[in-house]
């Protein structure tokens, strides 16, 4: 199936000569939840600028289901909702008109009918008759998202869309993505939050200095790069680790109280059974045992001193 | 052509004027009938007629031309400083617009309202002195064409802006001189002839020269040549505009 959005060989250097985006080569599904991760100034808001028609585009070229997003640009930008990082909205309006606006700015007829049930399920309902100065930092959010939901877009953009939202309002963020996810539309979220993206992702992209860094189905990702460690603590002090042991990946704590082996995530379960085993046969007793798995998180930071 | 789009950015404008009622309408409204207080039937009711025109009904076209310039240079220049200063213009830059689609909708809305607004000072004037119109066909032809030609102005503004004062300052330090040097209050063959020369330089003299002519049948310039002289102005901001789309100046990097 042809992607939902291709980026071909995209760079942007913005007028004080900042190389912003370098060579982004980028496909994303239909359907899926992409997430794009990178620290602060990498380009994910400048890459997502580019394909909304905020930023214009250097060299390259950016597809949104075949159509060119210059060439195209109103049937490309038809299908595309974007909420922004910022929280910008006019906020002498009210909701309503807000949306009403909205929906007219990407050229589609009046829909009452939908738009209520829009504001309803981002529960501001209640709120419609309300300048948006009224409404709190988490309310407005609401109100940006349903701004961007309007016209029915079938690909989201999300920048940052949990920054400084409370753990509820982030909690009904992440159900109403995934409701939008199983509607069909395709979603691309950027986030400093690496368990936002181990959470909801289907596929993870990151970026780093302007240049994709990686793209990697998310499991598949923690599966490959994921390290576990099984750690032993003993009942008496180990001096060295025996010979019996050479083959497995065993490391011995400062106080010899601590056997820590290291094994890939995916490796067959026996792996851990037959150690076990060894060490009955050799009576190297124990009194506690645990695993640990690396997170995204350390995968990220392991990527990013990578290519640093 | 995306007519949504157009409505939207129209009627959210339209809205805005509605929400400031006092500020974009009743101000005016009674700034100018101060003028027709003051000048027209206080001390113009001690002044000689003007071409066989009593001073207050002489001064009502010029006083109608300074409101519709400044209001829609000030209107237009307002509408799109203000997305561009909060933010929202993300919104205007990601949807499926043209450029000719953006600039009906802000130019068109902010003519709207100062053709609205001359039109009720026109009819306040009324209260003040007695005027005719003599070819009223073309007075609201002169009103539209400023209108849109000093809103597209307005919008060039807007886009150039960096700061509210220099929002401000063209509409303060620019039109209302021009407007007040350019025959609003007298005729310019009652200046010096060096200053009539020096006048001619000034756009204003033949916006109030062809619009006082749609009143009275007499003008300080020809009526071709006003008429010329707002369509080339309209031209250039037309072109300016053309040029700041295609280059994203100020607006898209």
């Amino acid at each position: 199936m042809q992607p939902i959005i291709q980026v071909k060989q995209l760079n942007k250097i913005y007028p004080g000569g900042f190389h912003a985006l370098k060579n982004i080569e980028l496909e994303i599904r239909r359907g899926e939840i992409f997430a794009l991760l990178g620290p602060n100034g990498a380009g994910k808001t400048t890459l997502i600028s580019v394909i909304c028609g905020i930023v214009n585009p250097g060299e390259g070229q950016v597809l949104v289901d075949g159509m060119d997003i210059v060439r195209d640009y109103r049937q490309a930008r038809q299908r595309i909702g974007l909420v922004p990082q910022e929280l910008s909205v006019s906020i002498f309006e009210t909701v309503w008109d807000t949306v009403t606006f909205s929906r007219g700015l990407f050229g589609k007829p009046r829909d009452p009918a939908y738009l209520e049930q829009l504001l309803r399920d981002l529960s501001l309902w209640d709120k419609r008759n309300n300048k948006i100065i009224t409404l709190s930092g988490g309310m407005k959010r609401r109100v940006l998202i349903a701004k961007a939901l309007s016209h029915q877009p079938d690909i989201l953009f999300l920048d940052e869309p949990t920054a400084g939202v409370d753990v509820e309002l982030r909690r009904d963020m992440w159900q109403m993505i995934r409701r939008l996810r199983d509607s069909g539309v395709t979603i691309i979220l950027t986030t400093h939050y690496i368990e936002e993206a181990e959470d909801m992702a289907d596929r993870i992209g990151v970026i780093n200095k302007g240049e994709i860094v990686l793209v990697e189905d998310k499991n598949s990702l923690m599966q490959k790069l994921g390290k576990k460690q099984l750690t032993l603590q003993l009942q008496h002090p180990l001096p060295t680790i025996p010979a019996e042991l050479h083959n497995y990946n065993l490391q011995l704590s400062e106080d010899q109280h601590q056997l820590i082996f290291s094994y890939d995530s995916d490796s067959e379960h026996k792996v851990i059974v037959n150690l076990l085993r060894k060490l009955e046969d050799l009576e190297i007793e124990f009194t506690d045992l645990h695993t640990t798995q690396s997170s995204l998180e350390d995968i990220f930071v392991g990527l990013l001193e990578e290519t640093a | 052509m995306n007519i949504h789009a157009i409505k939207a950015i129209y009627l959210f404008e339209l809205a805005r004027t509605w929400r400031t009622l006092m500020q974009s309408i009743a101000s005016p409204v009674l700034s100018t009938s101060l003028y027709f207080i003051v000048f027209g039937s206080a001390i113009g009711s001690r002044m000689v007629a003007i071409d066989g025109i009593s001073y207050g009904a002489f001064i009502v076209p010029g006083l109608i031309m300074l409101t519709v310039l400044t209001e829609s240079t000030s209107n237009a220049s307002f509408g799109i400083y203000m997305p561009k200063f909060s933010g929202t213009i993300y919104e205007i830059l990601s949807a499926p617009v043209s450029a000719v689609e953006i600039v009906m909708g802000y130019v068109g809305a902010a003519a709207t309202k100062s053709l609205l607004l001359g039109l009720i000072i026109l009819g306040t004037a009324r209260i003040f002195v007695d005027y005719s119109i003599a070819h009223p066909f073309w007075m609201l032809g002169f009103l539209i064409l400023t209108a849109i030609t000093f809103s597209l102005f307005g919008f060039i503004i807007g886009v150039m802006a960096n700061s509210f004062e220099q929002l401000q300052i063209v509409p303060m330090m620019v039109i209302m001189p021009l407007t007040f040097l350019g025959g609003s209050f007298y005729s310019i063959s009652m200046l010096p002839p060096v200053w009539q020369t020096i006048t001619l330089f000034n756009p204003v003299v033949y916006l109030i020269s062809g619009f006082r002519w749609s009143f009275y049948g007499v003008a300080d310039v020809n009526v071709g040549l006003s008429l010329g002289m707002i369509l080339m102005f309209m031209l250039t901001c037309v072109g300016i505009i053309g040029w700041i789309f295609r280059t994203g100046y100020k607006v898209k990097v």
